[in-house]
């Protein structure tokens, strides 16, 4: 047996490792619909508790929404559950066409690849397109599967201080004889909720002869007036080269992702980015689902102007408690309490009075900037907003950080 | 050949100037870089080019781990050490 004792406990000691070191991650169990209002299994065996749910990548509140729900069925019934096959054997509906072209027009590009995940569409797409006489520029602060993604691509790499654009420009200089130079920024950074200065970095591209890629899983749907992404929002619709955006958080959360931007790099993914060779695309009743959504979305803004109203609320009412915010204008909205033990008692403490949201520490964010990240839907009302804040008030409370300052915090804690 | 000293000073000003987010923070030459978060292991790879090329050495990647980078001081030594190979 392979599996031997000793290899057992070579990987015991690494899990227990991983306790003593507090990054171990433990699963809550949901035992209702992914919605505003949850029903929660925590700690395991526990009888399942109510709870507003302030942590979800449901920014439009239709994970859950009873038209995409029908449309799925309808898509089950219609086009069956599983293909058995990748895209280029047997694996591509009619219905997968109509959601490439859909997100296409939605996000104003040439042409639209599926993925499986966006998280696929990372990995894959630059190795498909990028060899040893090109250059990968990327924010220090982009999304892991990105970094992923470019640890899969023999051209070079080099990094940029989080949306500055000064150090940008230094980097492109000194990669200027590259044959290919791509920029990587995230369109809004997941940790933080701020998004990247998108204007000024198409116009800092094009005059240095750069392609632009943006990750807008964080965006899509909501930001931007008519909520197509940040491109949207900057202006520059039409300039980014290649937009990966996923289906699994705002566009009814269930899964699946794209590569979307020039006609020549769709076709380069579809012939070479192995995420896309090698495994099922995404499930017909999902592709159902996300055509369902695209449809709510093209018929009103209603949804993201919520969300945006929503946003605006929660971020006034935490300031006037007195907390220490990330400042920014999305739905993601950083609660900062800087110690790493802090951040999961207060997420603890939370819970207890029917919150639902949850620490962040390193190395997940940088030392000393431990937070409850919330993250604010459509899905939520008022009633839900009050009764979190009424929760974060009296915890904050509990441990005295109400209109304390960052150092007062840290003094008092330790950062 | 260039001194220890002068290395740690080289590489510390390139530190401070590549990596620092905010001009409050304080580098010194025992400071842990990637273990205390200030450089990620991910953007490790311009300080190693940066000493590559300033110094005319060729760094193996199995040398070029994070605890060998952790310090000004560490990534001084290794350069030395690759240098004086080199002479």
């Amino acid at each position: 047996m392979a599996f031997s004792d000793a290899v057992r406990a070579g990987f015991r000691k690494d899990l227990e490792g991983l306790k003593e070191a507090g990054i171990f991650k433990v699963e809550r169990f949901i035992h209702s619909a992914q919605a505003a209002d949850i029903e929660v299994e925590f700690p395991a065996g526990s009888p399942p508790r109510k709870a507003i749910n302030m942590c979800a990548n449901n920014y439009l509140g239709l994970s859950s929404h009873p038209e995409v729900v029908k449309a799925a069925h309808a898509g089950l019934d219609s086009r069956g559950y599983g293909m058995s096959s990748v895209r280029f054997i047997c694996g591509t509906q009619d219905i997968h066409k109509e959601l490439e072209g859909r997100m296409t027009a939605f996000l104003g590009t040439e042409d639209t690849i599926l993925f499986p995940s966006c998280m696929d569409a990372n990995a894959g797409v630059f190795e498909a397109l990028l060899n040893e006489s090109d250059v990968m520029i990327s924010d220090r602060l982009v999304h892991a599967s990105i970094i992923d993604g470019i640890r899969l691509c023999k051209a070079e790499h080099d990094t940029f201080k989080h949306a500055n654009m000064e150090h940008l420009e230094s980097k492109l200089e000194l990669h200027k004889d590259k044959r290919l130079k791509v920029v990587i920024t995230d369109g809004v950074f997941s940790m933080d909720g701020d998004t990247a200065p998108l204007g000024e970095l198409v116009a800092l591209c094009e005059r240095r002869g750069a392609m632009v890629f943006v990750d807008d899983s964080h965006s899509t749907g909501f930001i931007g007036k008519t909520g197509r992404g940040t491109h949207e929002k900057y202006g520059v619709v039409g300039k980014i080269d290649i937009i990966t955006t996923t289906f699994g958080k705002a566009l009814g959360g269930a899964s699946g992702g794209c590569v979307s931007g020039r006609r020549e790099i769709v076709e380069m993914c579809r012939q070479r980015a192995r995420p896309y060779l090698f495994s099922n695309t995404i499930a017909p009743v999902v592709v159902a689902g996300v055509l369902r959504v695209l449809d709510i979305l093209a018929g009103s803004t209603e949804r993201r102007d919520k969300l945006e109203k929503n946003a605006a609320y929660w971020r006034k009412g935490l300031t006037e408690a007195g907390f220490v915010l990330k400042e920014g204008d999305t739905p993601i909205v950083p609660v900062m309490l800087f110690n790493a033990k802090l951040s999961q008692d207060f997420s603890r403490d939370l819970f207890e009075h029917g919150i639902y949201a949850i620490g962040f520490f390193f190395p997940v964010v940088p030392k000393g900037a431990a937070r409850i990240r919330t993250q604010i839907s459509a899905g939520h009302e008022t009633r839900h907003l009050d009764k979190a804040l009424e929760a974060f008030i009296k915890v904050g409370k509990k441990h005295g950080i109400l209109g304390k300052t960052k150092e007062e915090i840290v003094a008092r804690y330790g950062a | 050949m260039a001194t220890t000293d002068e290395i740690r000073d080289i590489v510390l000003k390139y530190v401070k100037d590549e990596y620092l987010e905010d001009e409050d923070q304080e580098v010194g030459y025992e400071t842990p870089l990637i273990s205390g978060g200030i450089v990620d292991s991910f953007s490790m790879v311009s300080l190693k080019r940066f000493v590559e090329n300033k110094y005319k050495v060729q760094i193996p990647e199995d040398k070029a781990t994070p605890e060998a980078f952790d310090t000004v001081t560490r990534i001084a030594a290794l350069v030395q050490a690759f240098l004086e190979k080199k002479a």
